[in-house]
Protein backbone atom coordinates (compact mmCIF):
# COMPACT_ATOMS: atom_id res chain seq x y z
CA UNK A 1 0.00 0.00 0.00
CA UNK A 2 1.22 3.49 -1.14
CA UNK A 3 1.85 5.70 2.52
CA UNK A 4 -0.70 8.55 2.52
CA UNK A 5 2.42 10.57 3.78
CA UNK A 6 5.97 10.06 3.74
CA UNK A 7 8.28 12.20 5.53
CA UNK A 8 11.81 11.97 4.95
CA UNK A 9 14.62 13.03 6.76
CA UNK A 10 12.75 16.39 8.04
CA UNK A 11 15.49 19.09 9.86
CA UNK A 12 14.46 22.58 11.05
CA UNK A 13 16.94 24.63 12.86
CA UNK A 14 16.29 28.31 14.34
CA UNK A 15 19.71 29.69 13.68
CA UNK A 16 21.86 27.50 15.52
CA UNK A 17 19.11 25.93 17.85
CA UNK A 18 17.55 22.55 15.95
CA UNK A 19 14.26 22.45 16.28
CA UNK A 20 13.74 19.28 14.90
CA UNK A 21 16.23 17.00 13.41
CA UNK A 22 16.10 14.08 10.54
CA UNK A 23 12.49 12.90 11.56
CA UNK A 24 11.28 10.34 9.35
CA UNK A 25 8.19 8.08 8.71
CA UNK A 26 5.30 6.60 6.63
CA UNK A 27 1.75 7.16 7.51
CA UNK A 28 -0.99 5.06 5.98
CA UNK A 29 -4.63 5.68 5.05
CA UNK A 30 -6.39 5.70 8.17
CA UNK A 31 -3.77 6.06 10.63
CA UNK A 32 -3.29 8.24 13.37
CA UNK A 33 -0.26 9.07 14.31
CA UNK A 34 0.40 10.61 17.64
CA UNK A 35 3.67 12.82 18.77
CA UNK A 36 4.79 13.33 22.07
CA UNK A 37 7.19 14.61 23.58
CA UNK A 38 7.86 17.67 26.43
CA UNK A 39 7.68 21.02 25.97
CA UNK A 40 10.43 22.85 23.81
CA UNK A 41 11.23 19.02 22.26
CA UNK A 42 10.26 20.14 18.37
CA UNK A 43 6.36 18.64 17.99
CA UNK A 44 5.24 21.61 16.40
CA UNK A 45 8.01 22.49 14.83
CA UNK A 46 8.11 19.22 12.81
CA UNK A 47 4.08 19.33 12.78
CA UNK A 48 4.24 23.16 10.82
CA UNK A 49 7.25 21.55 8.58
CA UNK A 50 4.96 18.85 7.70
CA UNK A 51 1.53 21.26 7.16
CA UNK A 52 3.61 23.37 4.80
CA UNK A 53 3.55 26.28 7.37
CA UNK A 54 7.49 26.29 7.83
CA UNK A 55 10.22 25.73 5.44
CA UNK A 56 12.15 22.73 6.33
CA UNK A 57 16.07 23.34 5.74
CA UNK A 58 16.15 19.63 4.43
CA UNK A 59 13.95 16.62 3.88
CA UNK A 60 10.87 15.76 2.02
CA UNK A 61 6.85 15.50 2.91
CA UNK A 62 5.66 12.95 0.47
CA UNK A 63 1.81 13.48 0.20
CA UNK A 64 -0.16 10.97 -1.85
CA UNK A 65 -2.31 13.84 -4.18
CA UNK A 66 -5.25 12.68 -6.25
CA UNK A 67 -4.22 14.52 -9.40
CA UNK A 68 -0.44 13.34 -9.59
CA UNK A 69 0.21 10.65 -6.80
CA UNK A 70 2.49 10.93 -4.20
CA UNK A 71 4.52 14.64 -4.54
CA UNK A 72 7.12 16.45 -2.52
CA UNK A 73 4.88 19.29 -0.94
CA UNK A 74 7.78 20.88 0.43
CA UNK A 75 9.06 21.70 -3.20
CA UNK A 76 5.78 21.63 -4.67
CA UNK A 77 4.32 25.29 -5.75
CA UNK A 78 2.73 27.71 -3.40
CA UNK A 79 -0.60 27.65 -5.30
CA UNK A 80 -0.65 23.78 -5.17
CA UNK A 81 0.08 23.54 -1.98
CA UNK A 82 -2.34 26.05 -0.77
CA UNK A 83 -4.99 24.24 -2.54
CA UNK A 84 -3.86 20.99 -0.91
CA UNK A 85 -4.11 22.77 2.83
CA UNK A 86 -7.62 23.71 1.63
CA UNK A 87 -8.73 20.63 0.68
CA UNK A 88 -7.19 17.11 1.18
CA UNK A 89 -5.36 18.44 4.23
CA UNK A 90 -6.82 20.70 7.41
CA UNK A 91 -5.07 22.33 10.55
CA UNK A 92 -6.34 21.61 14.33
CA UNK A 93 -4.58 24.72 16.09
CA UNK A 94 -4.06 24.47 19.71
CA UNK A 95 -5.88 27.99 20.32
CA UNK A 96 -9.24 28.12 18.39
CA UNK A 97 -8.85 31.87 17.43
CA UNK A 98 -6.24 31.28 15.64
CA UNK A 99 -8.07 28.66 13.26
CA UNK A 100 -11.10 30.45 13.49
CA UNK A 101 -12.48 34.23 11.77
CA UNK A 102 -13.63 35.68 14.88
CA UNK A 103 -15.52 38.06 12.92
CA UNK A 104 -17.47 35.84 10.91
CA UNK A 105 -20.48 33.82 12.17
CA UNK A 106 -20.28 30.41 12.74
CA UNK A 107 -22.19 29.01 9.47
CA UNK A 108 -19.53 31.52 7.45
CA UNK A 109 -16.45 29.84 9.59
CA UNK A 110 -17.67 26.42 8.51
CA UNK A 111 -18.87 27.42 4.62
CA UNK A 112 -15.56 29.64 4.10
CA UNK A 113 -13.99 26.19 2.73
CA UNK A 114 -16.75 25.40 0.70
CA UNK A 115 -16.81 28.53 -1.05
CA UNK A 116 -12.99 28.75 -1.45
CA UNK A 117 -13.33 25.66 -3.31
CA UNK A 118 -15.49 27.25 -5.66
CA UNK A 119 -18.82 26.32 -4.07
CA UNK A 120 -21.55 28.74 -5.37
CA UNK A 121 -25.37 27.79 -3.59
CA UNK A 122 -26.03 29.38 -1.16
CA UNK A 123 -28.82 27.06 0.60
CA UNK A 124 -26.49 23.96 -0.04
CA UNK A 125 -23.56 25.76 2.10
CA UNK A 126 -25.49 26.91 4.38
CA UNK A 127 -27.02 23.50 5.05
CA UNK A 128 -23.82 21.84 4.87
CA UNK A 129 -22.45 24.63 7.87
CA UNK A 130 -25.93 23.52 9.65
CA UNK A 131 -25.16 19.98 9.29
CA UNK A 132 -21.38 20.05 10.46
CA UNK A 133 -22.61 22.50 13.36
CA UNK A 134 -24.79 19.25 14.87
CA UNK A 135 -21.75 16.77 13.51
CA UNK A 136 -19.70 18.16 16.39
CA UNK A 137 -22.47 18.53 18.98
CA UNK A 138 -23.20 22.49 18.11
CA UNK A 139 -27.15 23.79 17.74
CA UNK A 140 -27.89 24.29 13.89
CA UNK A 141 -29.43 27.61 16.00
CA UNK A 142 -26.33 29.02 16.49
CA UNK A 143 -25.43 29.33 12.76
CA UNK A 144 -25.29 33.11 12.49
CA UNK A 145 -23.75 33.37 15.85
CA UNK A 146 -20.05 34.80 16.28
CA UNK A 147 -17.62 32.10 17.82
CA UNK A 148 -16.68 34.98 19.98
CA UNK A 149 -20.11 34.39 22.01
CA UNK A 150 -19.25 30.58 22.12
CA UNK A 151 -17.05 28.95 25.16
CA UNK A 152 -13.90 27.01 24.58
CA UNK A 153 -14.92 23.94 23.74
CA UNK A 154 -17.47 25.54 21.51
CA UNK A 155 -15.09 27.20 19.53
CA UNK A 156 -12.71 24.51 19.06
CA UNK A 157 -15.66 21.77 17.75
CA UNK A 158 -16.36 24.85 15.57
CA UNK A 159 -13.10 24.84 14.37
CA UNK A 160 -12.99 20.89 13.68
CA UNK A 161 -16.10 21.50 11.67
CA UNK A 162 -14.69 24.28 9.84
CA UNK A 163 -11.69 21.84 8.91
CA UNK A 164 -13.57 18.59 8.05
CA UNK A 165 -16.14 20.09 5.93
CA UNK A 166 -14.51 19.61 2.56
CA UNK A 167 -13.74 16.14 3.38
CA UNK A 168 -10.03 16.28 3.44
CA UNK A 169 -7.68 13.01 3.89
CA UNK A 170 -5.08 14.47 6.59
CA UNK A 171 -5.91 16.49 9.36
CA UNK A 172 -3.25 18.03 11.44
CA UNK A 173 -3.45 18.66 15.16
CA UNK A 174 -1.44 20.83 17.46
CA UNK A 175 -2.36 20.12 21.09
CA UNK A 176 -6.03 20.13 20.35
CA UNK A 177 -7.43 19.52 23.98
CA UNK A 178 -4.96 22.19 25.50
CA UNK A 179 -6.54 24.63 27.72
CA UNK A 180 -9.59 23.03 28.00
CA UNK A 181 -11.12 21.41 31.00
CA UNK A 182 -10.32 18.29 31.68
CA UNK A 183 -14.77 17.08 30.92
CA UNK A 184 -14.48 19.26 28.04
CA UNK A 185 -11.03 17.64 26.74
CA UNK A 186 -13.21 14.40 26.66
CA UNK A 187 -15.77 15.17 25.40
CA UNK A 188 -13.77 16.58 22.83
CA UNK A 189 -11.53 13.49 22.57
CA UNK A 190 -14.54 10.97 21.94
CA UNK A 191 -15.83 13.62 19.41
CA UNK A 192 -12.63 13.66 17.22
CA UNK A 193 -12.37 9.57 17.57
CA UNK A 194 -15.71 9.01 16.65
CA UNK A 195 -15.15 11.31 13.39
CA UNK A 196 -11.56 9.74 12.41
CA UNK A 197 -13.35 6.54 12.53
CA UNK A 198 -16.55 7.44 10.37
CA UNK A 199 -14.49 9.62 7.93
CA UNK A 200 -11.38 7.62 8.03
CA UNK A 201 -9.21 10.45 8.59
CA UNK A 202 -5.67 9.74 8.71
CA UNK A 203 -4.37 11.98 11.68
CA UNK A 204 -1.42 13.55 13.04
CA UNK A 205 -1.62 14.45 16.89
CA UNK A 206 0.73 16.55 18.79
CA UNK A 207 0.15 16.24 22.33
CA UNK A 208 2.21 16.48 26.10
CA UNK A 209 -0.77 14.57 27.21
CA UNK A 210 -0.19 10.56 27.39
CA UNK A 211 -3.91 10.05 27.96
CA UNK A 212 -4.94 11.80 24.07
CA UNK A 213 -2.78 9.45 22.48
CA UNK A 214 -3.57 6.52 24.14
CA UNK A 215 -7.15 7.54 23.22
CA UNK A 216 -6.49 8.39 19.86
CA UNK A 217 -3.13 7.05 18.35
CA UNK A 218 -2.46 3.99 16.09
CA UNK A 219 1.31 4.92 16.60
CA UNK A 220 3.43 6.88 18.34
CA UNK A 221 7.14 8.75 17.71
CA UNK A 222 8.37 10.29 21.24
CA UNK A 223 10.57 13.60 20.75
CA UNK A 224 13.01 14.63 22.84
CA UNK A 225 15.37 17.76 21.93
CA UNK A 226 14.31 17.62 18.25
CA UNK A 227 15.00 13.72 17.64
CA UNK A 228 12.62 10.71 17.61
CA UNK A 229 14.34 8.95 20.06
CA UNK A 230 10.74 5.75 20.18
CA UNK A 231 8.30 5.02 17.60
CA UNK A 232 5.63 2.11 17.65
CA UNK A 233 2.75 1.13 17.72
CA UNK A 234 0.97 3.15 21.06
CA UNK A 235 0.12 0.52 23.31
CA UNK A 236 3.50 -1.02 22.83
CA UNK A 237 5.69 2.30 23.57
CA UNK A 238 3.15 3.24 26.73
CA UNK A 239 2.99 -0.39 28.07
CA UNK A 240 6.49 -1.02 27.01
CA UNK A 241 8.77 1.72 26.85
CA UNK A 242 12.51 1.03 25.53
CA UNK A 243 14.13 4.00 26.00
CA UNK A 244 14.92 5.31 29.31
CA UNK A 245 13.62 9.49 28.25
CA UNK A 246 10.14 7.30 27.05
CA UNK A 247 10.10 5.00 30.96
CA UNK A 248 10.46 8.62 32.18
CA UNK A 249 7.71 10.23 30.19
CA UNK A 250 5.70 7.29 30.72
CA UNK A 251 5.82 6.72 34.62
CA UNK A 252 5.44 10.25 35.63
CA UNK A 253 2.47 10.14 33.69
CA UNK A 254 1.21 7.19 35.11
CA UNK A 255 2.22 8.59 38.88
CA UNK A 256 -0.34 11.30 37.81
CA UNK B 1 -7.25 80.73 -19.44
CA UNK B 2 -4.39 78.77 -18.56
CA UNK B 3 -2.37 79.62 -15.53
CA UNK B 4 1.44 79.86 -17.17
CA UNK B 5 2.62 78.65 -13.23
CA UNK B 6 1.85 75.56 -13.89
CA UNK B 7 2.84 73.02 -16.59
CA UNK B 8 -0.02 71.57 -18.45
CA UNK B 9 -2.49 69.59 -16.25
CA UNK B 10 -0.88 70.64 -12.71
CA UNK B 11 1.48 67.77 -12.80
CA UNK B 12 4.97 67.74 -14.10
CA UNK B 13 6.19 65.76 -17.59
CA UNK B 14 7.88 63.45 -15.38
CA UNK B 15 5.25 62.65 -13.02
CA UNK B 16 2.72 62.24 -15.54
CA UNK B 17 4.96 59.67 -17.54
CA UNK B 18 5.02 57.59 -14.58
CA UNK B 19 1.18 57.67 -13.93
CA UNK B 20 0.78 56.44 -17.17
CA UNK B 21 3.23 53.19 -17.62
CA UNK B 22 0.79 52.50 -14.13
CA UNK B 23 -2.58 53.28 -16.39
CA UNK B 24 -0.64 51.30 -19.11
CA UNK B 25 0.63 48.20 -17.17
CA UNK B 26 -3.05 48.13 -15.57
CA UNK B 27 -4.61 48.04 -18.96
CA UNK B 28 -2.90 45.71 -19.89
CA UNK B 29 -3.54 43.26 -16.63
CA UNK B 30 -7.39 44.11 -16.28
CA UNK B 31 -8.07 44.72 -12.82
CA UNK B 32 -5.01 44.06 -11.15
CA UNK B 33 -3.49 47.36 -8.40
CA UNK B 34 -0.81 48.76 -9.78
CA UNK B 35 1.24 50.76 -7.11
CA UNK B 36 2.03 54.18 -8.10
CA UNK B 37 3.70 56.97 -6.37
CA UNK B 38 0.80 59.57 -6.19
CA UNK B 39 1.72 62.92 -5.60
CA UNK B 40 0.78 65.80 -3.25
CA UNK B 41 -1.92 67.50 -4.90
CA UNK B 42 -3.77 71.08 -4.28
CA UNK B 43 -7.11 69.23 -2.06
CA UNK B 44 -7.57 67.01 0.29
CA UNK B 45 -7.56 63.30 -0.18
CA UNK B 46 -11.30 62.75 0.22
CA UNK B 47 -11.49 65.05 -3.05
CA UNK B 48 -10.36 62.58 -5.23
CA UNK B 49 -6.81 63.02 -6.07
CA UNK B 50 -6.04 59.36 -7.18
CA UNK B 51 -8.79 60.66 -9.85
CA UNK B 52 -7.71 63.96 -10.40
CA UNK B 53 -3.76 62.32 -10.99
CA UNK B 54 -5.43 59.82 -13.78
CA UNK B 55 -7.21 62.39 -15.64
CA UNK B 56 -4.33 65.15 -15.50
CA UNK B 57 -1.92 61.95 -17.04
CA UNK B 58 -4.85 61.64 -19.46
CA UNK B 59 -5.58 64.86 -20.96
CA UNK B 60 -4.44 66.34 -23.81
CA UNK B 61 -5.28 70.06 -24.81
CA UNK B 62 -8.11 69.04 -27.41
CA UNK B 63 -10.05 67.26 -24.78
CA UNK B 64 -13.51 67.81 -22.97
CA UNK B 65 -13.74 67.08 -19.73
CA UNK B 66 -16.43 66.93 -17.37
CA UNK B 67 -16.59 65.87 -13.87
CA UNK B 68 -19.42 64.30 -11.84
CA UNK B 69 -20.22 63.52 -8.44
CA UNK B 70 -23.01 61.67 -7.09
CA UNK B 71 -24.49 61.84 -10.48
CA UNK B 72 -24.60 66.16 -10.61
CA UNK B 73 -22.02 68.52 -11.96
CA UNK B 74 -23.06 71.53 -10.07
CA UNK B 75 -21.39 69.70 -6.56
CA UNK B 76 -19.02 71.90 -5.15
CA UNK B 77 -16.58 68.97 -5.46
CA UNK B 78 -17.27 68.20 -9.22
CA UNK B 79 -17.09 72.52 -9.76
CA UNK B 80 -13.52 72.88 -7.75
CA UNK B 81 -12.36 69.97 -10.04
CA UNK B 82 -13.36 70.89 -13.18
CA UNK B 83 -12.22 74.64 -12.40
CA UNK B 84 -8.73 73.26 -11.65
CA UNK B 85 -8.16 71.85 -15.14
CA UNK B 86 -9.64 74.65 -16.92
CA UNK B 87 -6.68 76.63 -15.01
CA UNK B 88 -3.86 74.08 -15.28
CA UNK B 89 -5.04 72.73 -18.37
CA UNK B 90 -7.02 75.10 -20.36
CA UNK B 91 -9.13 72.26 -21.46
CA UNK B 92 -13.01 72.55 -22.43
CA UNK B 93 -15.48 71.18 -19.94
CA UNK B 94 -18.71 70.51 -20.55
CA UNK B 95 -21.81 68.98 -18.67
CA UNK B 96 -22.95 66.52 -21.73
CA UNK B 97 -22.12 63.15 -21.66
CA UNK B 98 -21.94 63.21 -25.33
CA UNK B 99 -19.27 66.01 -25.83
CA UNK B 100 -17.02 64.85 -23.18
CA UNK B 101 -13.49 62.80 -24.24
CA UNK B 102 -12.81 62.46 -20.49
CA UNK B 103 -14.95 62.19 -17.66
CA UNK B 104 -14.28 62.10 -14.01
CA UNK B 105 -16.36 60.14 -11.49
CA UNK B 106 -17.19 60.02 -7.85
CA UNK B 107 -20.32 57.39 -6.88
CA UNK B 108 -21.93 57.25 -10.77
CA UNK B 109 -21.54 55.96 -14.54
CA UNK B 110 -23.38 58.31 -17.32
CA UNK B 111 -26.60 56.74 -17.89
CA UNK B 112 -26.12 57.42 -21.58
CA UNK B 113 -23.94 54.69 -23.69
CA UNK B 114 -20.24 55.69 -23.63
CA UNK B 115 -18.18 55.55 -26.83
CA UNK B 116 -14.48 54.39 -27.75
CA UNK B 117 -13.80 57.93 -27.92
CA UNK B 118 -14.32 58.43 -24.70
CA UNK B 119 -12.15 57.71 -21.09
CA UNK B 120 -14.15 57.31 -17.60
CA UNK B 121 -12.07 58.14 -14.63
CA UNK B 122 -13.21 57.18 -11.49
CA UNK B 123 -12.47 58.68 -8.24
CA UNK B 124 -11.33 55.32 -5.86
CA UNK B 125 -11.25 55.41 -1.94
CA UNK B 126 -10.27 51.92 -0.80
CA UNK B 127 -9.43 49.91 -3.96
CA UNK B 128 -8.83 46.18 -2.21
CA UNK B 129 -11.59 45.13 -1.91
CA UNK B 130 -10.70 41.61 -0.25
CA UNK B 131 -9.73 44.32 2.65
CA UNK B 132 -12.79 44.19 5.06
CA UNK B 133 -12.48 40.78 5.98
CA UNK B 134 -8.21 40.41 5.87
CA UNK B 135 -6.64 43.74 6.75
CA UNK B 136 -3.05 42.06 6.51
CA UNK B 137 -1.74 43.38 2.94
CA UNK B 138 0.81 40.84 2.43
CA UNK B 139 -1.95 38.07 2.60
CA UNK B 140 -4.53 40.33 0.32
CA UNK B 141 -1.76 40.30 -2.22
CA UNK B 142 -0.41 36.43 -2.23
CA UNK B 143 -4.82 35.95 -2.66
CA UNK B 144 -5.13 37.98 -5.53
CA UNK B 145 -1.65 36.50 -6.90
CA UNK B 146 -2.82 32.78 -6.24
CA UNK B 147 -6.84 33.63 -7.08
CA UNK B 148 -7.77 33.23 -3.45
CA UNK B 149 -11.19 34.47 -3.46
CA UNK B 150 -13.36 32.37 -1.08
CA UNK B 151 -13.55 34.87 1.33
CA UNK B 152 -15.37 37.42 -1.30
CA UNK B 153 -18.31 34.72 -1.02
CA UNK B 154 -17.98 34.53 2.56
CA UNK B 155 -18.71 38.50 2.83
CA UNK B 156 -21.57 37.67 0.74
CA UNK B 157 -22.93 34.85 2.67
CA UNK B 158 -22.97 36.58 6.15
CA UNK B 159 -24.94 39.51 3.99
CA UNK B 160 -27.40 37.33 2.90
CA UNK B 161 -27.52 35.06 6.77
CA UNK B 162 -27.81 38.84 8.23
CA UNK B 163 -30.42 40.37 5.92
CA UNK B 164 -31.92 37.59 3.83
CA UNK B 165 -30.68 39.12 0.55
CA UNK B 166 -27.36 40.26 -0.46
CA UNK B 167 -27.51 43.65 0.98
CA UNK B 168 -24.16 44.86 -0.28
CA UNK B 169 -25.37 47.94 -2.81
CA UNK B 170 -22.25 50.63 -3.23
CA UNK B 171 -18.81 49.24 -4.03
CA UNK B 172 -20.20 45.55 -4.75
CA UNK B 173 -17.03 43.27 -5.78
CA UNK B 174 -16.78 42.29 -9.72
CA UNK B 175 -14.92 39.75 -11.32
CA UNK B 176 -12.91 40.89 -14.45
CA UNK B 177 -11.79 38.65 -17.39
CA UNK B 178 -12.21 35.41 -14.80
CA UNK B 179 -9.38 36.58 -13.19
CA UNK B 180 -8.99 39.85 -11.02
CA UNK B 181 -11.57 40.69 -8.23
CA UNK B 182 -11.83 44.21 -7.98
CA UNK B 183 -13.75 47.01 -5.82
CA UNK B 184 -15.90 49.03 -8.85
CA UNK B 185 -15.11 51.95 -6.34
CA UNK B 186 -18.46 53.10 -4.11
CA UNK B 187 -20.56 53.26 -7.55
CA UNK B 188 -24.71 51.77 -6.56
CA UNK B 189 -24.43 48.46 -7.82
CA UNK B 190 -27.24 49.52 -10.54
CA UNK B 191 -23.85 50.91 -12.31
CA UNK B 192 -22.62 47.20 -12.15
CA UNK B 193 -23.56 46.03 -15.29
CA UNK B 194 -22.31 48.94 -17.52
CA UNK B 195 -19.06 48.35 -16.72
CA UNK B 196 -19.36 45.39 -18.75
CA UNK B 197 -18.11 45.58 -22.26
CA UNK B 198 -18.33 49.23 -22.08
CA UNK B 199 -16.56 50.66 -25.18
CA UNK B 200 -14.91 53.63 -23.08
CA UNK B 201 -11.49 53.14 -21.52
CA UNK B 202 -12.28 53.28 -17.48
CA UNK B 203 -9.80 53.99 -15.37
CA UNK B 204 -9.30 53.92 -11.67
CA UNK B 205 -7.37 56.04 -9.53
CA UNK B 206 -6.81 55.76 -5.53
CA UNK B 207 -4.57 58.39 -4.54
CA UNK B 208 -4.32 57.99 -0.69
CA UNK B 209 -3.75 54.22 -1.00
CA UNK B 210 -1.90 55.05 -4.13
CA UNK B 211 -3.54 52.52 -6.33
CA UNK B 212 -4.35 53.00 -10.23
CA UNK B 213 -6.21 49.87 -11.70
CA UNK B 214 -7.96 49.83 -14.98
CA UNK B 215 -10.74 48.15 -17.33
CA UNK B 216 -9.70 48.11 -21.36
CA UNK B 217 -12.79 48.68 -23.59
CA UNK B 218 -14.89 45.46 -23.57
CA UNK B 219 -13.88 43.76 -20.80
CA UNK B 220 -15.68 41.18 -19.37
CA UNK B 221 -16.80 42.01 -16.01
CA UNK B 222 -18.90 40.07 -13.50
CA UNK B 223 -21.07 41.15 -10.31
CA UNK B 224 -20.19 38.54 -7.74
CA UNK B 225 -23.36 36.32 -6.34
CA UNK B 226 -24.73 33.04 -5.48
CA UNK B 227 -26.66 30.68 -7.90
CA UNK B 228 -30.05 31.12 -5.25
CA UNK B 229 -28.83 34.35 -4.98
CA UNK B 230 -28.21 36.13 -8.14
CA UNK B 231 -26.91 39.37 -8.15
CA UNK B 232 -29.60 41.90 -9.24
CA UNK B 233 -28.95 45.72 -10.60
CA UNK B 234 -32.07 47.17 -8.21
CA UNK B 235 -32.68 50.57 -8.14
CA UNK B 236 -35.85 52.56 -6.69
CA UNK B 237 -39.06 51.10 -8.62
CA UNK B 238 -40.35 54.60 -9.60
CA UNK B 239 -40.05 56.01 -12.88
CA UNK B 240 -38.48 59.53 -12.99
CA UNK B 241 -40.35 62.90 -11.33
CA UNK B 242 -38.90 65.30 -13.31
CA UNK B 243 -38.05 63.75 -17.17
CA UNK B 244 -40.27 60.16 -16.63
CA UNK B 245 -37.45 57.85 -16.98
CA UNK B 246 -37.87 54.43 -16.07
CA UNK B 247 -34.46 53.47 -16.94
CA UNK B 248 -32.48 55.40 -14.57
CA UNK B 249 -30.25 55.10 -11.31
CA UNK B 250 -32.67 57.64 -9.00
CA UNK B 251 -32.62 59.74 -5.47
CA UNK B 252 -34.94 60.24 -3.27
CA UNK B 253 -35.33 63.40 -2.36
CA UNK B 254 -37.60 65.25 0.26
CA UNK B 255 -39.82 67.97 -1.33
CA UNK B 256 -41.24 69.55 1.58
CA UNK B 257 -41.43 69.49 5.64
CA UNK B 258 -44.63 67.58 5.55
CA UNK B 259 -42.47 64.33 4.09
CA UNK B 260 -43.57 64.98 1.15
CA UNK B 261 -40.58 62.90 -1.24
CA UNK B 262 -40.19 62.52 -4.98
CA UNK B 263 -37.59 59.99 -7.40
CA UNK B 264 -35.41 62.23 -9.77
CA UNK B 265 -32.44 60.97 -11.74
CA UNK B 266 -29.09 60.96 -10.16
CA UNK B 267 -27.56 62.01 -13.56
CA UNK B 268 -28.46 65.43 -14.38
CA UNK B 269 -27.43 65.62 -17.26
CA UNK B 270 -29.42 62.50 -18.29
CA UNK B 271 -32.50 63.81 -17.24
CA UNK B 272 -32.16 67.95 -18.24
CA UNK B 273 -31.53 66.04 -21.64
CA UNK B 274 -34.65 64.44 -21.77
CA UNK B 275 -36.87 67.07 -20.68
CA UNK B 276 -35.37 69.02 -23.20
CA UNK B 277 -36.73 66.89 -25.42
CA UNK B 278 -39.83 67.34 -24.19
CA UNK B 279 -39.94 63.91 -21.76
CA UNK B 280 -41.83 64.99 -18.50
CA UNK B 281 -42.82 63.07 -15.25
CA UNK B 282 -45.42 63.33 -12.73
CA UNK B 283 -44.25 65.51 -10.47
CA UNK B 284 -42.43 68.28 -13.25
CA UNK B 285 -43.69 71.81 -12.65
N1 LIG C 1 10.29 30.68 15.98
C1 LIG C 1 11.25 30.13 16.74
N2 LIG C 1 12.46 30.73 16.81
C2 LIG C 1 13.46 30.17 17.54
N3 LIG C 1 13.35 29.03 18.23
C3 LIG C 1 12.16 28.39 18.19
C4 LIG C 1 11.06 28.89 17.43
N4 LIG C 1 10.01 28.05 17.57
C5 LIG C 1 10.46 27.05 18.36
N5 LIG C 1 11.74 27.23 18.73
C6 LIG C 1 12.56 26.33 19.56
O1 LIG C 1 12.61 25.08 18.92
C7 LIG C 1 12.44 24.04 19.85
C8 LIG C 1 11.21 23.22 19.53
O2 LIG C 1 10.06 24.03 19.74
P1 LIG C 1 8.58 23.50 19.45
O3 LIG C 1 8.59 22.84 18.12
O4 LIG C 1 7.66 24.62 19.66
O5 LIG C 1 8.41 22.40 20.58
P2 LIG C 1 7.09 21.77 21.21
O6 LIG C 1 5.95 21.99 20.26
O7 LIG C 1 7.43 20.34 21.35
O8 LIG C 1 6.88 22.42 22.52
C9 LIG C 1 12.37 24.71 21.23
O9 LIG C 1 13.67 24.71 21.77
C10 LIG C 1 11.92 26.10 20.91
O10 LIG C 1 12.41 27.02 21.87
MG1 LIG D 1 4.05 22.98 20.64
Amino acid sequence: MTPLLSVKGITKRYGAHIGCADVSFDLYPGEVMGIVGESGSGKSTLLNCMAGHLVPDAGQVVFDTRVAGPTDTVTMSEPERRMLSRTDWAFVHQHARDGLRMGVSAGGNVGERLMAVGERHYGDIRGKAADWLERVEIDAGRIDDRPTTFSGGMQQRLQIARNLVTGPRLVFMDEPTGGLDVSVQARLLDLVRGLVRDMGLSAIIVTHDLAVVRLLADRLMVMKSGHVIEAGLTDQVLDDPQHAYSQLLVSSVLQV
Amino acid sequence: MTDQAYNFAYLDEQTKRMIRRAILKGLAIPGYQVPFASREMPMPYGWGTGGVQVSAAVLTPDDTFKVIDQGADDTTNAVSIRTFFERTAGVATTTATADASVIQTRHRIPEDQLSEEQILVYQVPIPEPLRFLEPRESETRKMHSLEEYGLMHVKLYEDISCHGHIATSYAYPVRVEGRYVMDPSPIPKFDNPKMADMAAIQLFGAGREQRIYALPPYTKVVSLDFEDHPFEASKADHPCGMCGAEDSYLDELIVDDTGGRMFVCSDTDYCEARQAAGHKGKDAA
